[in-house]
């Protein structure tokens, strides 16, 4: 048994893989509920329900997709000239270090200034985290996924140097967050929901995203670029400044996703920004490659995953499942993407032992 | 009466509260307060109100450890035939706690216990918009007029577990693995400092901070260093039994946190200062049932029997258990507490005075280690 590319990729199978891998993943998904007792059609409707079917739920999808849309943004455009940025959870930390900065500084001003300050502090921040393994990959040649990778866990610890340190509430009983930020750091919000003004400049960014990537002349070069480097250095475009850019858009939006998140969501600096058990910036990768690095994609399954969420922390309460379902369901999701993925470029040919394939079977369909 | 509703049957259930808990305000007028919609529904037994109890818990039940004790004692409550329950595991803490919170108010529960210092401004902030629910936060320090707050003085049965140590220490270095550096951590590990060179002033105590309240390898990892300096009785403040597994891997000797730990590591457990919260969530409970409850800050220790040690093991011999006891009685009677002075602090200079107790606030805010203890608190 062996794998071989296939000449032609089809459009039909691009978008058919995703989809048949999220249903397969179900489909394996309901098999384990019924091992622990439950009946698996009940919890995949009570989820659907729980996520979708009111209008509370629908709020919660929105706020928890924001930090989606905007770190699997930043991710996409990486990807799409394959540049593996693993740092987006790197990124995040830091995008909310930067806005808490100017936080920090005492500032209690209009929001009108705070807001725009605020996410300028957290698009550099995490832009500035991303062109360390960018300028690493251009000068160096460094392998990106190991070094924005291993960016993560020092911001991560970064932040937590702040919260325990200087920026510690003095009043937190030694807990490490930072005080609540006045209003005017605090993102406007839909009135009685916790969806705020993040959720607008998420798809703005997809929507400014995708006439980039599809419509201007940069676009048109990351894709060559990502696609053949050496083809993109023969017709005279800069491949290291473009990795430069696209780094520093990549991990801005993704700065971005951890300054809506402090400044919509926690209203203060702590260690938890990102949940533990599912943390953006890495759902952020499941998420640009199942939307084929495709801006709109990024939206609806971002909002998909965050149903997923909202769903399965729901079905915890009314039927008693176990947190880690939902882990395991993201988890098979991407297992089977990633098997499909290879699935739809090579094909599995089986040969015969002892017998040569034939000539016909290489090229045929 | 455990809650395990269908789907189908809790949405037809939550219209037939949302229905009759409306009828209900309409016949009296509207505004009764603190009344839930589900007593209008059932003529109560007694006369009291159904009490529907959630539990917000920060790690998985299965940490055997903090989350544990809390789901015990959820038990308890729940054996009452007013009381259901229900409990979420591992929500995070910091606002997305928020939603968790918000589901439950949604399916009718009156009363919520959030059990982990990181929810408590999710809690203050959901209960400000959930008049008619009561909120009981652990280990918090805000309140509200539907918000109360419960903890337990643990420092209590640390210092007589520090004493435990101590004596079957033969290295005198006790080893300790600690999670945050807050106040609640620093006063436990300065109990069991204070508590060990009660019996032995020789004793040191060397502390390795792991920053988090629940993560196994972690936590085996703090107390293996711990052991690698020479400590041969290893206590901890964490959720998870890993410290104790890697004390009985060495065949040296533990303290265990939370819940009786002896099963993990039977040839190392000494005992271990544990939480019995079924204390506080039977009063509680009842308060509502019976609508006496108000917000309060309840700190209870050894005499309310909230915190405790856990059964001994064959290892300690009769004369430091005689030893134990009479302390133990001590601090139950009230005649003394444990920070109590002359109390030096870890520079060598007079912290507490002969004579003198702390009073509550400062334990509350205790920032400092005492003299004896081996390491740092991280900033």
């Amino acid at each position: 048994m062996r794998l071989e590319l296939r000449l032609e990729r089809s459009r039909k199978l691009e978008y058919l893989v995703p989809v048949v891998s999220v249903l397969l993943s179900l489909v394996v998904c309901a098999v384990l509920l019924l091992s622990t007792g439950a009946n698996p059609l009940a919890a995949y409707s009570a989820m659907l329900k729980e996520a979708f079917g009111t209008s509370y739920g629908i709020t919660e999808v929105l706020v928890k997709a924001t930090p989606l849309i905007l770190c699997g943004l930043g991710v996409m455009l990486a990807f799409k000239m394959l540049f593996w940025n693993i740092g987006a959870e790197g990124q995040l930390h830091m995008g909310a270090w930067g806005a808490t900065a100017v936080v920090m500084t005492g500032w209690d001003g209009s929001p009108w200034l705070m807001i725009p300050a605020m996410m300028l502090g957290g698009f550099a921040a995490g832009a500035l985290w991303a062109l360390i393994p960018a300028y690493l990959k251009v000068k160096l040649n460094t392998n990106e996924i190991i070094t924005t990778l291993l960016l993560n866990y020092v911001a991560i610890l970064w932040v937590a140097h702040f919260i325990y340190g200087p920026w510690k509430d003095p009043v937190s009983f030694g807990f490490p967050m930072t005080m609540q930020f006045p209003e005017g750091a605090q993102l406007l919000r839909l009135a009685g929901t916790r969806v705020h003004l993040g959720f607008v400049f998420a798809l703005v960014i997809a929507v400014a995203l995708y006439f980039i990537q599809e419509k201007s002349r940069w676009g048109f070069e990351i894709a060559v670029t990502g696609g053949n480097p050496n083809a993109a250095e023969y017709a005279g475009m800069n491949a290291g400044r473009n990795i430069l850019l696209v780094m520093l858009i990549s991990g801005g939006l993704a700065g971005l996703a951890g300054m809506v998140e402090v400044s919509g969501i926690q209203l203060k600096l702590l260690k938890d920004i990102s949940p533990h058990a599912a943390p953006y910036g890495y759902t952020a990768i499941i998420i640009a490659w199942l939307a084929r690095r495709n801006p709109w994609g990024v939206v609806l399954v971002s909002i998909l995953m965050g149903g997923l969420y909202v769903g399965g922390e729901t079905v915890q309460i009314t039927m008693k499942l176990p947190v880690n379902i939902v882990l395991i369901i993201q988890a098979l999701i991407l297992f089977f993407v990633l098997g499909g993925d290879i699935l739809s470029r090579y094909r599995l040919v089986f040969d015969r032992p002892g017998q040569r394939p034939k000539k016909a079977a290489l090229s045929g369909g | 009466m455990k809650l395990r509703i269908t789907n189908h049957r809790s949405t037809l259930l939550i219209a037939v509260f949302a229905l009759a808990g409306g009828l209900f305000l309409q016949a009296c007028g509207g505004g009764e307060k603190a009344v839930a919609p589900e007593a209008a529904m059932e003529a109560a037994p007694g006369n009291g109100v159904p009490v529907k109890a959630a539990f917000i818990y920060v790690s998985p039940v299965g940490d055997a450890g903090w989350t544990l004790a809390h789901d015990k004692a959820r038990l308890v409550v729940d054996e009452l035939p007013y009381v259901e329950t229900a409990y979420t595991e591992a929500v995070p803490e910091g606002a997305e706690a928020e939603r968790t919170l918000n589901q439950y108010v949604r399916d009718g529960y009156n009363l919520i216990f959030t059990t982990s210092f990181g929810y408590m401004d999710p809690t203050i902030n959901v209960a400000a918009t959930s008049p008619d629910v009561t909120f009981m936060h652990c280990s918090g320090f805000k309140t509200a007029p539907n918000v109360g707050t419960y903890f337990g003085r643990m420092y209590q049965p640390r210092y007589l577990t520090g004493m435990i140590a101590a004596k079957m220490s033969k290295s005198n270095v006790l080893g300790y693995v600690a999670a945050h550096p807050i106040p609640e951590v620093i006063r436990g590990l300065n109990a069991f400092a204070l508590g060990a060179q009660s019996v032995n002033p020789k004793i040191k105590v060397h502390v390795v901070w792991t920053q988090t309240w629940y993560d196994p390898a972690k936590e085996r990892e703090a107390a293996e260093s711990l052991l690698d300096v020479g400590a041969d009785v290893i206590a901890q403040h964490q959720d998870t039994p890993a410290p104790q597994q890697a004390a009985e891997k060495r065949g040296r000797y533990s303290i265990g946190y939370n819940s009786d730990m002896s099963s993990f590591a039977p040839a190392a457990h000494l005992t271990a200062p544990i939480w019995h919260w079924e204390v506080v969530y039977n009063k509680v409970v009842e308060q509502v049932h019976t609508g006496t409850w108000t917000s309060s800050q309840y700190w209870g220790g050894l005499a309310d029997g909230v915190v405790g040690l856990s059964p001994y093991s064959d290892l300690v011999p009769q004369d430091v258990r005689d030893l134990v006891e009479a302390k133990k009685a001590a601090i139950v009677s009230g005649a003394w507490d444990v920070f109590t002075g002359p109390i030096n602090n870890q520079a060598g200079e007079l912290w507490v005075p002969e004579g003198e107790v702390m009073s509550d606030g400062d334990m509350l805010g205790m920032t400092k280690l005492v003299e004896g203890v081996v390491g740092t608190i991280p900033k």
